[in-house]
């Protein structure tokens, strides 16, 4: 398993052996959003790096989860459809949100590592 | 985000301590959800007891022979021959017959009333109390005065039974004074979640010994507002500048039934309240649209809002309150829809992020209501 990499909209992406991009939401988003109760998953088709490609409903409110580069969806959780609390639960493995295929593979390495993405939390923890 | 201009319950530094996600509320910094959160409080009120802190929320005391008069004239509901020790729900009409706010009036006896309103509206109804009233009876705002607890779920009983054992015997929407923990209280047997349980009227500087103490009782959980809203929207329950407001009349909150009888246009002291005239008109010859409850069909959320069109398309209502019921184990919305589509099952559809989510018309309240009637 390579190791994970972020955004600044607190999504964690990993790399599969294939080349295809795992992503999902982290433990602190989770957190934030409180209990999940609905996640309305992408389309299998191509977005665009910002797209809302996802919504998480939490007891609270709605959120979006942005398309964190250029790429074609392949795959869904759907596991999430009749357990959406594995977000809460397992927001790392079982929790995850959707597979996609990067324009530009060489792109996730640009984004946030785990030091870069604990001390943005911890940022915005203290703001 | 700055929090220094909200004004703080005498819970505050309490909901702190607990480990509370805080959020402006009416003014207030309030407790959203504590460490259980929202799910896991709400189940927790269903089957035991949960405990909130409501002390944002506006006490009033009105003092006179005059005062149920007086009263009477601001709300279209029997406050003359409301019982010594017993509360009635009841909301203040402008003269569109729109309503400016709901609250909760008890007798105490001996010329004596208290009422509690909403914490956004509390200003607004002192004023409104003292110039229409001011000079019938004496109004006294407790608003830094007393603080307001509820207990609720079907443990409230119990537990508080351990602090006064005389609180078995209320029933739904007796009201009483209660010395709790040597503290003088108000205790009534109502509250808003559609359960069993207790609101308590304690002077500011004693809740927190009180809170303390019902904390320490093994049923009992800290509840906040998160789990609040879905418990009330569960039980059907409206909140005020939601569900209804300056726009919408009693009859198009689907609230005829807190319109006393004496009241109504055939009742012994019928009209007589701001706005009367409209609201018999809209009892008899219909209104355009009503409040109904809505049962989503998927199980995405519905949220406030929302657009609600039929099946050609064609707008007919919108959505007041949505979300998820962990009771119900699905969401559920109160919205508003034109007379047309307001009977039940009626299938219709909400627009969510661009999608149509069909949801059936439903009976409220969506989980059963579990009052103590004795």
């Amino acid at each position: 398993m390579s190791e994970l990499r972020f955004t600044e909209d607190h999504e964690w992406l990993r790399t599969e052996a294939d080349g295809s991009v795992t992503v999902g939401i982290t433990a602190f988003a989770q957190n934030a959003l409180g209990d999940v109760v609905f996640v309305q998953l992408p389309e299998l088709q191509a977005y665009e790096k910002g797209a809302e490609a996802a919504t998480v409903e939490s007891v609270k409110a709605a959120s979006g989860v942005y398309m964190p580069l250029d790429g074609d969806v392949l795959e869904v959780n759907p596991a999430l459809q009749d357990a959406p609390e594995l977000v809460n639960e397992d927001p790392l493995g079982e929790g995850w949100f959707f597979r996609f295929q990067p324009s530009d593979a060489a792109a996730v390495g640009k984004l946030l590592d785990q030091d870069a993405y604990d001390r943005l939390i911890k940022a915005q923890a203290e703001a | 985000m700055t929090t220094e201009h909200l004004s703080k319950t005498p819970l505050h530094a309490l909901h702190l301590e607990l480990g509370a996600r805080m959020v402006p509320f009416a003014g207030y910094d309030m407790p959203v959800q504590y460490p259980l959160g929202v799910m896991k409080e709400h189940q927790h009120t269903r089957e035991q007891a949960g405990l909130f802190d409501v002390s944002h929320m506006g006490q009033i005391r009105l003092t006179g022979a005059n005062a149920t008069k007086a009263l009477e004239t601001l709300v279209p509901v029997d406050i003359i021959d409301l019982p010594v020790g017993m509360q009635r729900y009841a909301m203040f009409t402008n003269e569109s017959g729109g309503i400016l706010d709901d609250l909760m009036v008890a007798n105490l006896g001996n010329d004596e009333l208290f009422l509690v309103v909403n914490a956004a509206c509390k200003d607004q109804d002192l004023a409104h109390l003292q110039k229409h009233i001011g000079d019938q009876c004496t109004i006294t705002a407790l608003f830094e005065e007393r603080a307001l607890l509820a207990l609720q779920g079907p443990a409230a009983v119990t537990v508080l039974t351990r602090l006064a054992p005389d609180v078995a015997k209320m029933t739904f929407m007796q009201f009483n004074r209660v010395s709790l923990l040597g503290v003088d209280c108000f205790v009534s047997r109502s509250g808003y979640t559609g359960e069993d349980g207790f609101e308590i009227s304690v002077p500011a500087a004693e809740a927190e010994k009180l809170a303390r103490a019902l904390l320490a009782e093994p049923e009992v959980q800290a509840i906040g507002l998160g789990a609040r809203d879905s418990l009330r929207l569960e039980a059907g329950l409206c909140l005020y500048g939601h569900d209804m407001n300056t726009e919408t009349t009693p009859i198009e909150a689907s609230l005829l039934w807190a319109i006393s009888k004496p009241r109504r246009a055939d009742g012994a002291r019928a009209g007589g309240f701001p706005g009367a005239e409209q609201i018999f008109a809209q009892q008899q010859n219909g209104v355009a649209r009503k409040r109904v409850g809505l049962l989503p069909r998927e199980r995405t959320p519905v949220r406030e809002g929302a657009e609600i069109v039929n099946e050609a398309g064609e707008t007919i209502g919108s959505v007041c309150s949505g979300g998820f019921g962990p009771t119900l184990g699905g969401p559920l919305a109160m919205g508003y829809l034109d007379t047309a589509y307001v009977a039940l099952d009626t299938p219709v559809w909400a627009i969510v992020r661009g999608k149509k989510v069909q949801m059936l018309v439903s009976k409220m309240p969506f989980v059963p209501q579990r009052y103590y009637r004795g």
